[in-house]
Order: structure tokens, then sequence, then C-alpha cells
């Protein structure tokens, strides 16, 4: 569609109250030859029942209904992994249903055990979601990841996905990035920050100190990206555990108000016709006259350089939620950061920053915790455990990871999960000498983007705590 | 294991139904993965060897008309459709707008006349089952009166944004896939073009 009717921008609206009451991760790695998949989803959601100091049988005495994320059935070549999953949790007879939209899985998940609990179908329900990319050789790997694009029109050239994609970053760079020394410097810093925030997180797969230099030196994948602008392969678990209000607060006094906002467009990334730019709560039809003579080759929404499901998916939650100006609306996000560029294409779909204008979120310091140029506190941070470029991209848990990390700043126990020196230990990694605490004093509200490749499916996630609510219900 | 020519597979269609002939898949042993370090058994390699059968259904003119030296998109006719009269290149079988059936639309000439690229890139890496030579030069192709864009490859030159391009067809030993199409710079002579591919 290029126009959309009154009927299909209806803001969706949850039956009742739906509450985030745990969350757990495995620890992430590249590979884990020596562990099998059931154990890093245990791993995970023995996590999740500790953080509510219960025992997981007594957790799993109330989930009602089960969702499971896992994108790359045929990584594994075990059909119905779901099924396989599910039993070795013990949650069987309960009715349990495979969820796959690529990277965007982890957010999809969590999108429909929401609406099993808003429907009143179930009164609380488990998203888990997990990926297993370790147990074919890489070049078949890539094989079947470029599987996830047109099997026709696509895939056939070159069997490679990053081939896919980095077009649409080629063109961002020219057009809004110009080519300009100053905007290649912008993208390694997201790379830099990202990497650091990792450090302090025992999670985390790919946790660097390094500089702009190192990543504008790091090899070429598909230019401009290189190496250190791409994000993680990874292997890893995550869940979370949503209720209705009742359960919610038998099982915490602290649970949280949970939203998901979802959207799509074509897997075919030139696919894409042309249509007006969706606006979201903070932006005007005057902000985008002229666009295509400010930024010459722009004037093609979503063209090459924007996601409209990003955009879409923004739209609903925002107008869900109340949430106008995201950037002094909420406390905390985590962004699909893929790669770099596509970061700053997302600041842009989900209104951080105006269409064009992408790079000043970074530059202005408003997605640090502390910027390190002014050691002043940055309006809204972004992916403070890393990211997918610092922390993992094990696809199916993705989204379920980001949204358990704003959480965890929510409840203002994010320390909890990343200091402790035995997990450090545990997982076999070193705790830095530096270490520090990125918890986000007074954390009320938070979001997380859940994004599929080329744009294909994106989920906004939208946390807040309930006394901090933007919209009467 | 590789197949002679005699053992590869290939099917046909018989009064409506598949009928493979030929070896489509030999079976390999299982190899034990072992720890180097503790000497313990940690798991096994599960070989295979496998052959999809596709349909390429209603885009089948498309691939098809590759080998033919012709490139056609479709195009709706339904005059009570918002996107009446929208040229698709991909080949839609359908209007995603009206979903009734596009016609075929014979885009080559204007292809020739006013393809160019709207971005690109190199890639150095591919993944298995890959027959592009590396590096690939990805390009998306832009044709006047065209709603959308199309995903390809440039055979010869370095591209840039911008560039005007014409098609080439593999019509020697056609693969009847996509990389039966590329593109080459205007104005390239016919001694550049790779094997099998012909203006």
């Amino acid at each position: 569609m290029i126009k959309f009717s009154d009927k299909q921008l209806k803001i969706p609206h949850l039956s009742r109250p739906v509450y985030l009451v745990t969350a757990g991760m495995s620890k992430f790695d590249r590979a884990f030859p020596e562990t099998r998949t059931e154990e890093l989803t245990i791993q995970a959601f023995t996590a999740a029942s500790d953080f509510l100091k219960m025992t997981p049988a007594d957790l799993k005495k109330y989930i009602h209904t089960c969702y499971y994320g896992h994108f790359a059935d045929h990584f594994g070549d075990q059909l119905l992994g779901e099924s396989v999953i599910h039993d070795r949790l013990g949650l069987d007879p309960l009715g349990n249903i495979g969820v796959k939209t690529g990277g965007a899985t982890g957010g999809s998940t969590l999108w429909e055990a929401v609406k099993a609990v808003a429907s009143g179908y179930s009164d609380c329900t488990l998203a888990m979601g997990w990926e297993r990319m370790d147990e074919v050789p890489t070049d078949e790997g890539n094989h079947l990841i470029a599987a996830a694009a047109d099997k026709d029109w696509e895939t056939p050239l070159g069997h490679i996905y990053t081939g896919y994609y980095a077009v649409m970053a080629q063109r961002y760079w020219k057009i809004f990035g110009k080519e300009e020394d100053s905007f290649r410097d912008t993208m390694a810093e997201i790379a830099v920050k990202n990497r650091g925030y990792a450090r302090m997180n025992p999670h985390a797969q790919g946790p660097m100190k390094i500089t702009i230099d190192d990543v504008k030196n790091s090899p070429i994948v598909a230019y401009p990206l290189r190496a250190l602008d791409c994000c993680l392969m990874s292997v890893g678990a995550a869940c979370c555990i949503v209720a209705d209000e009742k359960t919610a607060y038998e099982l915490t006094p602290n649970p949280l108000r949970v939203w998901v906002g979802a959207g799509s467009h074509t897997l075919r990334v030139a696919d894409r016709r042309n249509m007006e730019i969706p606006l979201l709560p903070n932006e005007t039809p005057e902000m985008y006259k002229n666009f295509g003579e400010k930024y010459p080759g722009g004037d093609r929404y979503p063209g090459f350089t924007g996601f409209l499901a990003a955009r879409i998916a923004a739209y609903y939650a925002y107008n869900m939620t109340g949430v106008v100006n995201p950037v002094e609306d909420l406390d905390v996000i985590e962004l699909h950061d893929a790669f770099t560029i596509s970061d700053i294409q997302t600041y842009e779909d989900i209104g951080l920053r105006p269409y064009g204008q992408g790079r000043e979120y970074i530059e202005s310091g408003d997605a640090y915790l502390k910027d390190p140029k002014t050691g002043k506190r940055g309006k809204l941070p972004s992916n403070l455990c890393g990211g997918l470029i610092g922390c993992m991209h094990a696809v199916g848990a993705t989204g379920l990871m980001q949204v358990a990390e704003v959480a965890y700043h929510l409840w203002n126990r994010w320390d909890e999960i990343h200091e402790p020196k035995e997990k450090w230990k545990a997982f076999g990694r070193e705790k830095p000498s530096d270490w520090e605490s990125l918890q986000v004093p007074g954390a009320k509200r938070g979001l997380a983007i859940s994004h599929a490749g080329v744009g294909s499916h994106v989920t906004a996630s939208i946390l807040m705590h309930p006394d901090h609510l933007l919209k009467e219900e | 294991m590789p197949k002679t020519d005699n053992e590869k597979g290939y099917v046909e269609i018989v009064n409506g139904r598949y009928k493979p002939r030929g070896v489509f898949h030999i079976p390999e042993a299982n190899q034990p993965i072992f720890n180097k370090d503790t000497g313990k058994l940690a798991g096994i390699t599960n070989p295979r060897d496998m052959t999809y059968i596709h349909s390429y259904g209603g885009e089948a003119i498309f691939f098809e008309s590759l080998s033919k030296g012709k490139l056609i998109a479709s195009q709706c006719n339904n005059e009570k459709c918002e996107s009446c009269k929208s040229i698709f290149m991909p080949f839609r079988i359908f209007c995603p707008d009206c979903l009734r059936k596009n016609k075929a639309f014979d885009l080559t000439s204007i292809a020739k006349k006013t393809a160019k690229i709207h971005s690109f890139i190199i890639t150095y890496r591919s993944g298995a089952f890959n027959t592009l030579k590396l590096p690939i030069k990805f390009i998306n192709v832009e044709f006047d009166g065209v709603c959308t864009i199309l995903m390809s490859y440039l055979s010869y030159g370095d591209p840039k944004i911008g560039m005007r391009v014409v098609p080439i067809f593999k019509t020697k030993n056609p693969t009847y896939t996509i990389i039966d199409l590329s593109f080459v710079p205007e104005g390239t002579a016919e001694s550049n073009l790779p094997e099998g591919f012909t203006f």
C-alpha cells in the first residue's frame, strides 16, 4: 500500500492493562560448542525466576500460554524447535506457538504474548526467544541468512545478505551523510559508544575499548561499512514474562506497564513505492517541505533511506501510550543497531530527530548516559547494554534482551544484573577494573526497537512505571 | 561427493506432476566432533545434500524472457484501482493494491534508454552456492515510468549513483534465474560482456 485508510491507522487498543513482571537472559557468545539450546533457554528462564526470588517451578505455575521466537529453523536442521524447547522447559501441555519475523522475532514474540494477556485469553504468558547460528560453516550460514531475502529476485545474487542491506547504507551515506568525514566519524562514534557500554555487561559478546580511528581503520565489509560498524552474530536466549494486573502484583510489587506496536514493509529493499511521510506526534508537514531541495536525491520516501516499518511501529506505539516527543518523554532506549548507519536511520524513523538529521542525536550527546565530550548527562541514553554491535544479535532473543535491559533500568536494578563478580566469573569473562554502573537514574519510561533485515518487520515496545503513565486510560 | 553429468538430478512436469530423475542426494557419514582439549565428545556433523524443487508460477515469463534478451515487467490495468497503470519491476503477478492480475509489459527498450543506478555496493564476500564472480558489484536500477527499483549486478566497470546502464542477458546457456540479467555502463563494447551474455 502507498496510502493508508483511517481504519488501518486506527490506534491499537489493549482490552486490559498488561504488565511486564520479569525478564532474564543467558550468556551470549559467537558459539557454544558444548551447550545445547535448551540449556541456554533454561538459563534465561531461571534468571527470570531468580529476579522474582522464586523457583522456576513456582513461576511456571503462573504461565498459561507460551510464545517462542526462533527465526532460523534451517540453521539447526530442526523443525518445530519451539516444541523441543517447550518440552525441555517442562511447560507441556500449555498451548504454544512459534514466531518468526527475521531480526524482529524477539519483539514480535513479545507482541503476541502481550496481546494474549490483553485479550483475556491468558493471565500470564511467556515470551522466550533464542538463536543458534554456530552450527553451520560460515559460508552456509551466509546463504541461510540470504534465504531471508526474496529467493528468486535477490538470494541468487551472491547469497550474501550484506549486499542487499548495504545498498541502503550507501544511499544514506551519499544523500544525508553527504560523504562527509564528520558523518563518517559520527557513524564510528556509535560503534565506540556501544562497544564501550558492552564492557560493563557480563552477558555481552563483543565488548571493546576502541577509538573512532579503530573503527575507520577496521576492514571494509561493504563500503562504507567496516567490520566494527557491524553487529555481532550470536548464540543465546532471553525471555520476558507478562501478566494482567492481578497476576502481576501477585508476582512482584513492581511490575511495569508494557505495550507493543508493529509495522512491516516489503522484504525486497528495492521494491518500495513512493509515498508521503507518515507523521509522528512531534512532526508537522511543514518539516518536510522542500525536502528534496535540502537533500538532493532524498525526496523519495521511504526510498532506501527510511524504514517505513519502524515509522509505523513508532506511530502505533507512541499514540497508544501518549508519547509525543520521545527524547523528552522517554528515559532510556534500546535500538536495533545492526549497523552504525542503520542506527542513524532509525533515529529518524522513530522521531528522535527529523528525517535527514539523525546524526545530531549522537553529536548532541543525547544518546549517552554521560557525554564523553562534555561530561553532561544525555537526554535519552541508547543501547547501554552494548546493543547488537557490542552485546549480541542472537536473532530470536535480541528483541527480548532489549526489553529486559530497558526494564532493568526502570526497576532500578540494572546493577544487580551487571555488577556481580560471581556472574562475570561464571561466564568466564573478566570484569573490567574500571567497571561502572550504567543505571539511568530515575528512569520511568523506555522503548525498545526490534527490527528485521531491510525493514520487513519492526516492533516498538514501550515500558512505563505504572505511576508515570503519559496517557489517561 | 561431486556428481557426474549422468548422475545430476533433473525434474520435468508430466501430467501435472513433478517427475524427478537422476541422483538428488548422496548420503554422507556423520562425523563425531571431539573437544581436543578434553578429549570428550561434544557433538556430530550432519551433512546434507538437498535439492529444492521450486515453481516460478506466474513469474515464469520473466525468467524465461531473460534467456530471449527481454526484460518483462508487469502493469496494473484495472481502471478502478488507485495504482492503475503502475509498472512493476520486479515483476508482480498481481497488483499489490487491487489484487487483479497484472499484464506483462515489455520494458526492454525503456530499460535500454533510461536505466540508471539508484544505489550500489561492492562486496568481496559471498555465501555458499554463489556463482557470481567476486567482488560482486550490487546495483539498484531505476527505470523511467516504473514505480519500483530493481536489484541486480554490474558486470563491467565501476558503479556510481546516477550512472546510466543498459541491461545484458545470458542468452547462451541461460540459468533461468535472476543472474541471467545483469547491467553494464552505457557505451560498453560487446567484447567486454561476460561469457554467454548479449545486449
